[in-house]
């Protein structure tokens, strides 16, 4: 059967996986879906205290400065740790009913998707409020939008199929995932914290070059363009080299689930 | 009257790594490749195993514990990959290896309804016409709107085959499943299983019971260390088998 074939079939599993995440994920919890909104809001309130009463920065726009990071990032670092466990966690039913296996880890991509997408509302009331008003070059944010979830997806896909293999993957990547966050710029500007010499460290982070352009598109600057670029290649190299990993290794995952 | 073949088994078999220590981290990997010490021990679950079944055999697959019974089956499921030979097979299959065990535990009766079906490849509009008789047949009641977590192992098995058996397959595979419930359901669903023979589809059976796979078969494949030792009628087969084993 051709993938595309096998893909029309089980689409209807993809929207099921999808939605059972989202929907167990806020289950128990009294405010439920409000939470993808409150918990970006919080934390962002917390960081905003700490930088720039504590430390005496920032400007009235800074809320608007960390929430852009900060929402990619968590969406990245979710999303890359959901897709890292989705083969192992769903191994009783790869062993007991054939469905592509692909299906796991993109789920837990996708909704984590989703989720990132709803708290995009925050963002918006947010910027409005610390005065950020939308210009024409709002409309770039579509490139960025797309570039973290062909990021996430790459990166989900290679993490899953090592997992199966090796536990320890999951620390290490909890670790490569704060040292990402660091150099992520997130709550502070490249140019507070390092030279001009040293700033390679973060143009060499694609999570960093996906930020960079959502920046600009909020903040109405015109796009980077080689960040832009940087971010889809890497994006697509390791898009490929996750479906090649996956797909050359899927049949022996039941062997070691 | 030839009928045509469903399932085509070719010279297949399954080989499976067991090495010595369970290798599942970098750590110990890397170490051992320098060391040079990664050495496996080669098993065979199944090796030249070779058949054809034809459109409404019921086929009894016998054989003693760690025979290849069930590594047999998951190969055919498509849940396994064979390592040399080949499985072929047309039209519909659905799996009862272990009934219920695509749910999710935190999910109710009704969520699970959609989320096993989709498993299963069927699509939301047909789970949608199919909800009620599902249901219904599974006899829960009330129950389908609590949490599987909450299930005793009989209900989570009758909503399981109430689901999986809401189509009519081509090929059904069961695996000691027909020990469902209590009496009275398990009397139900040995009357579907029957309609289901009725209409001429095919079955691969799984089971330690011998009365019942004579009872529900007219073929027996004997498997012994992987590798068949008999293939003919169900009487003439189990005969054969009863007499090995009670040596």
């Amino acid at each position: 059967m051709s993938v595309l074939k096998t893909f029309g079939k089980y689409r209807n599993l993809l929207v099921e996986l999808v939605k059972k995440d989202i929907k167990l994920k806020y289950r128990n919890s009294y405010l439920g879906v409000l939470w993808t909104m409150l918990e970006p809001l919080l934390t962002m309130v917390v960081l905003t205290l700490v930088f720039s009463k504590l430390l005496g920065r920032g400007t009235k726009d800074f809320p608007v400065y960390i929430l852009t990071g900060r929402l990619l990032y968590s969406f990245f670092s979710n999303g890359t740790k959901a897709a890292l466990k989705s083969v192992r966690s769903n191994a009783s039913m790869i062993k007991k009913v054939y469905v592509p296996k692909y299906m796991y880890p993109f789920a837990s991509v996708l909704s984590g998707y989703v989720i990132f997408l709803i708290s995009l509302i925050v963002l918006a009331a947010v910027a409005v409020a610390r005065g950020v008003y939308p210009t024409i070059q709002l409309l770039w944010i579509v490139i960025p939008l797309l570039q973290i979830l062909l990021l996430t997806a790459g990166v989900g896909l290679i993490l899953s199929t090592m997992a199966v293999f090796f536990r320890d993957v999951e620390y290490l990547w909890g670790v490569a995932l704060m040292l990402l966050m660091y150099a992520s710029a997130i709550f502070y500007q490249v140019s507070d914290v390092v030279s001009e010499k040293n700033a390679w460290i973060f143009k060499l982070n694609p999570l960093y070059a996906v930020i960079v352009n959502f920046r600009n598109a909020v903040f109405g600057a015109p796009p980077d363009f080689r960040a832009m670029g940087y971010a889809f290649g890497f994006g697509a190299v390791s898009l490929l080299i996750g479906i090649f990993a996956f797909y050359k290794k899927q049949d022996k995952f039941i062997l070691y689930l | 009257m030839e009928e045509k073949t469903i399932v085509s088994v070719d010279n297949l078999g399954v080989k499976f790594h067991l090495s010595e220590q369970k290798v599942d981290n970098l750590k110990e990997y890397v170490i051992r490749i320098l060391k040079r010490q990664m050495r496996y021990k080669e098993f065979w679950a199944l090796r030249e195993v070779s058949f054809d079944i034809k459109k409404g055999e019921r086929v009894a697959i016998l054989g003693l514990n760690g025979a290849g019974k069930s590594t047999l089956l998951k190969v055919i499921a498509g849940v396994l990959k064979a390592t040399e030979g080949t499985v072929a097979k047309s039209g519909i299959l659905v799996p009862l290896l272990e009934l219920g065990a695509g749910f999710d535990p935190q999910y109710t009766g009704a969520e699970n309804i959609y989320l096993y079906g989709a498993m299963l490849g069927y699509s939301k509009a047909f789970l949608k016409e199919k909800y009620d008789e599902i249901v219904a047949f599974s006899e829960l009641g009330e129950f389908i709107h609590v949490p599987v977590k909450n299930y005793s192992s009989g209900m989570r098995a009758r909503l399981g085959f109430s689901i999986a058996t809401m189509v009519e397959p081509d090929i059904l595979i069961l695996d000691e499943v027909l020990s469902v419930g209590d009496v009275k359901f398990r009397k139900k669903s040995e009357k579907r299983i029957k309609e289901m023979f009725a209409k001429g589809i095919t079955v691969l059976f799984v089971s330690h019971n011998l009365k019942q796979v004579r009872s529900l078969c007219n073929r027996a494949i004997w498997l012994e260390k992987g590798h068949v030792v008999e293939d003919g009628p169900v009487e003439e087969v189990a005969d054969k088998f009863e007499a090995a084993s009670a040596k």
